[in-house]
């Protein structure tokens, strides 16, 4: 049994200087959107240290096959693994959690409702899927490569490559949604919404390694994304004065 | 020095306007997928309490109405006990996922009204719903609390409402009673009316 992450006990605060600031005015849309008065500080309660619980029960045996999980035929594109782990700021796995994702096709179109990008829809891609990390943290996705695309925001944006993730903790406080970026890929430089993380390493927390170890021969290659959340106070002292 | 061995967070980047295709896809319309979305009611047939629609808008400092805001809510049963907890109402799976409509920007919750949990220092807090809000724009998720209005005896002796230092703010995070078993929340990203957001 590995030790895993504890599923209880307060949460330690975010480092709001390794995220990405709300008012990032590269990103336009921010602009409108970002909170201008100061955040209330608050440690977390038991509403933040509890949180939903998902079984396997809600998943079907191709939720997180994105080649295949739309109509059953085989969607077109370059296929790859996307895997890695869920962990906590000990590095611990996060066992028994829902991680959901979500990307545009092979040409940069997303099957949705508002996206009208020129790239064609593909017929056999939803471009959704979903995955409860193992007792040891691990997911594994099997998809095709996302196309870039351009985007209305300054006069010539292009998203590079990249994958959508929403990650469940243990804790409504340990929600996240973040991207994935691919190695190499020249466009992560240039996309303001990558740059709005403010530090060069935290972007490269976002960039996944090809993973050629993980790769099948002659099918498909991989790339490994390991997930951090937020991780839990030990109590190694009672916080508690004498004789209460 | 020694190396303190810890990871970072993973740095949150915004969730987009197409969060719907991964998070809410039969409500989009994208069926074929799965069966159903995940978190359509925050409870089953059976669960005890008061049941209550909340409803509201997103709105930005533009006084513009965002119709491609996710949201997610978190509370507890009519007890106060969370899902897990001892006591708690099995009827409660307290967690919800609902996205604002894309022609009216209006979003719905359909829920029973919680009951007061423990603070950390024992205190109880106020009834409250935990909202998680992502949105295009939104760099990463905004956390607030849904009040009520008509709390507030348990609202004056909340230590969370405590800790907002402007009082005239707390206003920003009560629901208010349109009708019997019906209340109205809108939230304010910007402005004179800016929701208060907390840093938990
Ligand atoms: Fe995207």
């Amino acid at each position: 049994m590995p030790d895993t992450a504890p599923a209880t006990g307060p949460l330690i605060g975010r480092d709001r200087n390794w995220h990405p600031p709300a008012y990032t005015p590269h990103y336009k849309t921010s602009v409108t959107r970002a909170p201008q008065r100061a955040l209330v500080a608050l440690g977390s309660t038991l509403t933040e240290e509890t949180g939903p619980a998902f079984g396997h029960s809600i998943l079907g045996p191709l939720d997180n096959n994105l080649i295949l999980n739309f109509t059953g035929q085989p969607a077109i594109g370059e296929r790859i693994i996307v895997h890695g782990r869920v962990l906590d700021d000990s590095a611990r796995p996060v066992p028994g959690v829902l991680v959901e994702i979500w990307q545009a096709n092979a040409g940069g179109r997303y099957r949705h409702k508002k996206d009208g990008y020129l790239a064609p829809l593909d017929p056999n891609f939803a471009g959704c899927g979903r995955a409860i990390t193992a007792p040891d943290g691990r997911y594994e996705f099997l998809t095709v490569r996302p196309g870039a695309y351009p985007w209305p925001n300054r006069t010539n944006d292009w998203r590079p490559m990249h994958i959508h993730f929403s990650v469940f903790g243990t804790g409504f406080g340990q929600r996240l949604i973040t991207q994935m970026y691919f190695e190499g890929d020249p466009l992560i430089a240039r996309c303001p919404i990558v740059n709005t993380v403010p530090s060069a390493d935290g972007v490269g927390q976002l960039v996944a390694p090809l993973d050629m170890n993980a790769a099948i021969p002659m099918d498909c290659l991989a790339y490994k994304f390991d997930i951090v959340l937020r991780g839990r106070r030990q109590t190694r002292f009672e916080n508690r004065l004498e004789g209460m | 020095m020694q190396n303190l061995h810890q990871l970072k967070e993973s740095p949150s980047q915004t969730a987009g306007p197409y969060v719907h295709i991964g998070c809410m896809p039969n409500f989009l319309g994208n069926t074929g997928t799965y069966p159903v979305d995940l978190g359509v009611s925050p409870m089953l047939d059976g669960a005890l309490g008061q049941a209550i629609t909340i409803t509201g808008r997103v709105i930005d400092g533009a006084g513009m109405v965002l119709r491609d805001v996710m949201i997610e809510s978190w509370q507890a049963d009519a007890a106060g006990h969370y899902p897990g907890q001892p006591g708690a109402d099995a009827n409660v799976t307290g967690w919800a996922r609902f996205a604002a409509d894309f022609d009216t920007g209006f979003w719905t919750l359909h829920t029973i009204k919680p009951g007061r949990a423990p603070a950390p220092n024992g205190q109880l807090m106020t009834p409250h719903i935990a909202l998680w809000i992502v949105a295009r724009g939104i760099n990463i998720g905004l956390q607030t609390r849904i009040c009520f209005a008509d709390e507030a005896p348990a609202n004056a002796a909340c230590p969370v409402l405590a800790r907002v230092e402007h009082k005239d703010r707390i206003a920003t995070l009560l629901a208010h009673a349109t009708a019997p078993g019906t209340y109205s929340f809108d939230i304010h990203l910007q402005g004179d009316a800016e929701t208060v957001f907390f840093d938990i």
